[in-house]
């Protein structure tokens, strides 16, 4: 693996007296493509809030280094919108767009922490806000187009597919210029050809874009063609890590997946 | 469930309005027996029991009994058959009613748009004038309806201001009325104690609501929905309390009286001259707050406020700052009520604390919901109804505030969505070509 982007170190959280996560480690590397699976209840989704600032980790150290300059900056702690400024963002399990916005203003939504243009610049709509506000549709128009979507540009996101409402939140991820992406269960409640498309997509983003991937998922066939490595939490502690054939052979994930046999 | 709406559909147009909403004709009778009975109860303290406070006698109006039984037993066929044929226009694509399709067509051609500004435009400067067209004199408001005309002006940028905070950014602001409250002392005690003038006055007037506006926001960032309504209410209670009780400054119950009315460079006009033009300051400074609020709900700060009204975790993973935002929007929303404020006090030349009471919250906040959520033309419509509207009921006397209920229940339930409902805005881009497209 090349030089690592976001560090995790022996994060923890409690919620009261229930431990979520046990000191968990995790690492990805730039344009590496990882996931994180997990049965139910695992604690990978309060994983992807302790890392994008949705919870404060009980304990440990979340670091970031998208430059590769060696000295990383740590985040826990910081607020969610901090961290999607600094370039991790995310998409959700149970899909959150904006309902009564159109596609196109969801997207331009997450080019919001890259502009500028002030309570004046809106009001005189001066020339750099006109640029600016130009720039914001295209961008957010080829996005978009990229994730297949400019059939449904000025459509409500609440008349969208279900399908198309995932793809849609990520091109909304993507648009903040982020230098690692967070996808929680993407696949979920698509249709295999559907999900075959998603794959493509994502490998499509990392080349395109240059960034890495972090995602959940229940799909086992999908995670095991796309990830180039692949974390396993159960009960809130990880219990392996490493690529898709060694997981698929590493006992314990079995275990954890199938559950123990006590005949002997 | 279709073939219901198969046999509806078959049935004639009186059969649909004996029957609608049930399942037989004897049920519906039974019905509409019932809801009248319930209504001659209802208003049987108000209809019937008439004290003639002169001679100290009781007077029963038995007769009026029988016109509310009579009237509510047939109007309850007509009220399930709106409400039956509501529900049937659900279902269909779209659901624009035909006013508001016109309106958008109108808005879509640029030749019709500027024709129908135009025209509004005329009436609205010609309404206090006097012409004498074809040798008869012609005055579209005549001095009593100007002042109407002033006040249902100044509802429409409180009503704007508001549509910010709860329209847009969907912050339940219950105290609203304290912002315009504190902009019309200002005025009042400037202008009594220094002799500020009116237009020196209207920007401080915009600048202090806008700084109480943040003074509120500070405290009740973590809050939403009720709980923000409740804080916002108590907000509004202490500063009417503050102008009642602190009575050295304000004057207290009694409030400040001769005000300046605003003169016209200098020269200080009369009672009609003065009504005119504070008509024409009121039409300039909804002008501007027009341009305003509509500039900042389709730039990037009013799409964050609708991001926020709409997921608000979603809006911070997006990188949109929840604090900055919010702030912002109570800060924006106030600032034209403490300009609306100054026109106020300016206007009736006399203020105390009565003039902003809960009511006035109620009142404005109800401008925005029946108008429309976040949409300017509906906060319009909106504050001409729920101003004009009692205005003109005066006819009616006793009845005069019954029947306004009754008009806000029935848009509420025939237009849950307002009367005019906000659009979002359709942006142009530069698609590729259909060839890179299919790739």
């Amino acid at each position: 693996m090349n030089n690592p982007v976001l560090n995790v170190n022996n994060v923890s959280k409690d919620f009261g007296g229930i431990r979520a996560l046990d000191e968990v480690d995790l690492v990805v590397g730039d344009k590496e493509i990882v996931a994180l699976i997990g049965p139910n209840g695992a604690g990978k989704t309060t994983f992807f809030n302790c890392i994008t600032g949705i919870y404060v980790p009980t304990s440990g150290d979340v670091l970031i280094d998208p430059e590769g300059t060696g000295s990383p900056l740590r985040v826990n702690g910081k607020k969610p919108n901090v961290v999607t400024e600094l370039g991790m963002a995310r998409t959700f399990q149970n899909i959150r767009l904006f309902p009564s916005m159109t596609a196109l203003e969801n997207v331009m939504i997450g080019t919001h922490c890259r502009t500028r243009s002030s309570v004046w610049g809106a009001v005189s709509r001066n020339r750099a806000t006109r640029r600016e506000e130009q720039a914001v549709i295209q961008k957010s128009y080829e996005l978009l187009r990229l994730v297949g979507l400019e059939d449904l540009v000025n459509e409500l996101a609440s008349n969208i597919p279900y399908g198309k409402q995932r793809r849609l939140e990520i091109a909304r991820a993507l648009a903040t210029d982020p230098f690692l992406l967070l996808l929680d269960e993407p696949a979920a409640g698509m249709n295999p050809h559907e999900t075959k498309e998603l794959e493509g997509l994502i490998l499509e983003i990392r080349e395109t874009f240059g960034i890495s991937v972090m995602l959940i998922e229940h799909d086992m066939k999908m995670v095991m063609s796309v990830s180039d490595r692949i974390y396993v939490l159960d009960y809130g502690r990880m219990i392996a890590d490493g690529t898709p054939r060694e997981i698929a052979e590493n006992p314990e994930v079995i275990k954890a997946y199938l559950g123990e046999e006590h005949d002997d | 469930m279709s073939n219901a709406t198969n046999d509806t559909q078959e049935k004639s147009f009186l059969g649909l309005l004996l029957t609608a909403g049930c399942d037989s004709f004897p049920q519906a009778l039974w019905r509409s027996l019932i809801a009248a009975v319930w209504f001659v109860f209802l208003t049987f303290p108000i209809m019937v029991i008439r004290v003639n406070t002169i001679e100290h006698t009781v007077v029963w109006h038995w007769q009026r009994m029988g016109y509310v039984a009579v009237g509510i037993f047939f109007g309850s066929f007509v009220w399930r058959w709106l409400l039956a044929r509501k529900e049937l226009k659900k279902d269909a694509a779209s659901r624009e009613s035909k006013a508001e399709s016109l309106l958008t067509r109108i808005q879509n051609n640029p030749t019709s748009k500027y024709l129908l500004l135009a025209l509004i435009a005329l009436l609205a400067v010609a309404g206090p004038m006097k012409f004498s067209l074809f040798g008869s004199k012609l005055q579209l408001l005549n001095l009593y309806q100007t002042n109407i005309m002033i006040s249902c002006l100044v509802y429409i940028v409180l009503g704007l201001g508001l549509n910010i905070v709860v329209g847009l950014a969907g912050l339940l602001d219950l105290g609203y009325v304290a912002f315009y409250g504190v902009g019309a002392y200002a005025y009042a005690l400037c202008n009594m104690h220094w002799g500020v003038g009116f237009w020196a006055m209207l920007p401080v007037g915009a600048v202090l609501g806008a700084l109480l506006g943040l003074l509120l926001g500070f405290p009740v960032l973590r809050l939403k929905g009720d709980y923000l309504a409740i804080v916002t209410l108590g907000f509004g209670e202490i500063i009417r309390l503050v102008l009642e009780n602190w009575g050295d400054v304000t004057m207290g119950p009694s409030g400040i009286s001769n005000i300046d009315r605003p003169a016209l460079f200098g020269i200080k006009l009369g009672i009609i001259g003065s009504t005119h033009y504070m008509y024409y300051i009121m039409i300039g400074l909804l002008v501007l707050t027009i341009f305003c609020v509509n500039r900042l709900q389709n730039s990037r700060i009013g799409r964050a406020w609708l991001a926020l009204r709409e997921d608000e975790i979603a809006c911070q993973a997006m990188g949109i700052d929840k604090v900055k935002t919010k702030l912002m929007a109570f800060a924006l929303g106030a600032t034209w009520a403490g300009m609306a404020g100054v026109v106020f006090a300016a206007k009736t030349t006399f203020i105390n604390p009565a003039s902003f009471t809960f009511w006035e919250s109620a009142i404005i906040l109800s401008i925005v919901v029946i108008g429309g959520m976040g949409s300017i033309r509906g906060v319009i419509a909106g504050a001409v109804i729920l101003i004009l509207v009692p205005e003109y009921l005066r006819d009616f006397a006793q009845f005069r505030m019954l029947l306004f209920g009754s008009i806000m229940v029935v848009v509420m339930v025939f237009r849950p969505q307002g009367l005019i409902s906000a659009k979002r805005k359709l942006y142009t881009y530069q698609a590729k070509p259909a060839g890179a497209a299919n790739e």
